[in-house]
């Protein structure tokens, strides 16, 4: 039997061309073999090779979306491959967001199997976990060993068309399929193991876990909000006009505090959105349709509330990671407590 | 974001138009608003009256705030 032939995609970081000062590089095919496709082709053996490498600029990619995804499929039609692989790309977020939609799109494309690996925390996973096979990596490139180990073969067990066995089993990101196979023992015998297991306290695996949903307690209500200090915050990405700080319309990698003292009323002059992914047109006129100062600032003259805090938090909600919103909250809230904020109003577009 | 300042200790009110996501995300206090573009406001009414809408949904906000609950709940 020949070889398996492989396309492999990779940036501009892997490829050796440079870093974010070289991530606008335009989409270029080399003949064979380059950067981590040399391990690749080690652990291939005789079985498959790497035919050729697709090499595109982080930004270059995601910032022409269309036009990068269609260049690069025609550049992979070309070699005619059995299987295409990208990345793997660690904790690298444009890299990941890249490598799954371009293999997502390979597949939509040309029907051929595809697979890429990356961190579980890139924003790449959550967003095509569900749509093709990613690999679960390290969160960096020293990782990279490790993640060919598993990616090679599981490849080759893909361009085969040979059985995948669950996620664990495998090593990919759960796509949230639930398959029937036939198990050695009958449901209730498995379910008093499992419970025998528990009641020894040794481990044992659920069937069917839940899903994480980490809920947190409320805290109890403001007694009187006539005395209270409250604060803005918004997913909705109000910024002051001009976004001084250039927070991301999608995948914000920070969030704003904005000082409202002074301000009455929001208006096209003095604010404006930076989210991307929502029509800005009516937040651009008047960001108190996203974000109420004017409201607020009404309520406290009238006594209703104690006072509005100085600062809003702003950030965009749009793609950003769950990690990131997780973080940039946990920091601003430490603020406003020690800013004596005790109540918060979030607002989401 | 909600859930990080909730477990910070802060009471916090999420005012949003898509409330599935808003309980997928486990925010607790939740007031409905009225268009993804502009949860706040309503671009076909006059200013006055878009004002008072806005004034409805914060005052909405604030009795939440003034509200015990114990788990999600969605103030209408």
């Amino acid at each position: 039997m020949s070889k398996i032939r492989i396309v492999h995609y990779i940036n501009q970081f892997f490829a050796g061309i440079g870093g974010e000062e070289k991530a606008d590089y335009k989409p270029e095919i080399r003949e064979g073999i380059v950067g981590p496709g040399m391990e690749f082709n080690k652990k291939f053996g005789d079985e498959a090779e790497i035919v050729a490498t697709i090499i595109c600029g982080d930004s270059y990619f995601n910032e022409n979306l269309d036009e990068a995804k269609a260049k690069v499929i025609d550049m992979v039609k070309e070699y005619n491959p059995d299987l295409f692989i990208a990345g793997p790309a660690f904790n690298a977020g444009r890299y990941g967001v890249a490598c799954g939609t371009i293999a997502n799109a390979v597949k939509e494309e040309l029907n051929i199997p595809v697979l890429t690996g990356m961190y579980e925390e890139n924003p790449g996973a959550d967003m095509f976990k569900k749509d093709v096979y990613i690999m679960e990596t390290k969160n960096s490139a020293a990782g990279m060993r490790k993640a060919i180990k598993t990616m090679a073969p599981f490849a080759i067990k893909l361009a085969k068309g040979e059985e995948i066995g669950g996620p664990k089993e495998e090593g990919y990101m759960a796509r949230g399929i639930r398959k029937n196979y036939f198990a050695d023992k009958r449901g209730s015998a498995r379910a008093v193991d499992m419970l025998i297991n528990k009641l020894n306290k040794k481990k044992f695996e659920t069937e069917f876990p839940m899903p994480n949903f980490d809920r947190v307690d409320p805290n109890p209500a403001i007694k009187d909000i006539t005395k209270s200090k409250i604060a803005l915050v918004t997913s909705g990405g109000i910024v002051p006009k001009g976004n001084p700080d250039h927070i991301e319309s999608s995948s914000a990698s920070k969030y704003g505090k904005y000082d409202i003292q002074g301000f009455n009323d929001l208006t096209s002059e003095t604010h404006e959105t930076a989210h991307g992914g929502y029509d800005p047109v009516y937040a651009n006129e008047d960001a108190d349709r996203v974000l109420p100062v004017d409201v607020l600032r009404d309520l406290e003259k009238e006594g209703k509330i104690g006072e509005l805090h100085r600062y809003f938090y702003t950030t965009t909600g749009n793609g950003t990671a769950v990690a990131s919103s997780k973080a940039f909250a946990e920091e601003f809230a430490k603020e406003l407590i020690a800013d004596g904020v005790e109540a918060v109003i979030l607002t989401s577009t | 974001m909600v859930k990080e300042i909730e477990r910070a200790g802060l009471p916090v009110v999420h005012m949003c138009t898509v409330v599935p996501i808003s309980l997928t995300v486990g925010a607790n206090r939740i007031v409905p608003t009225i268009a993804i573009p502009h949860p706040l406001g309503n671009p076909s009414l006059d200013m006055d009256e878009e004002k008072s809408l806005r004034r409805n949904l914060v005052e909405k906000a604030l009795k939440a705030l003034e509200t015990e609950v114990d788990g999600q709940k969605v103030f209408e």
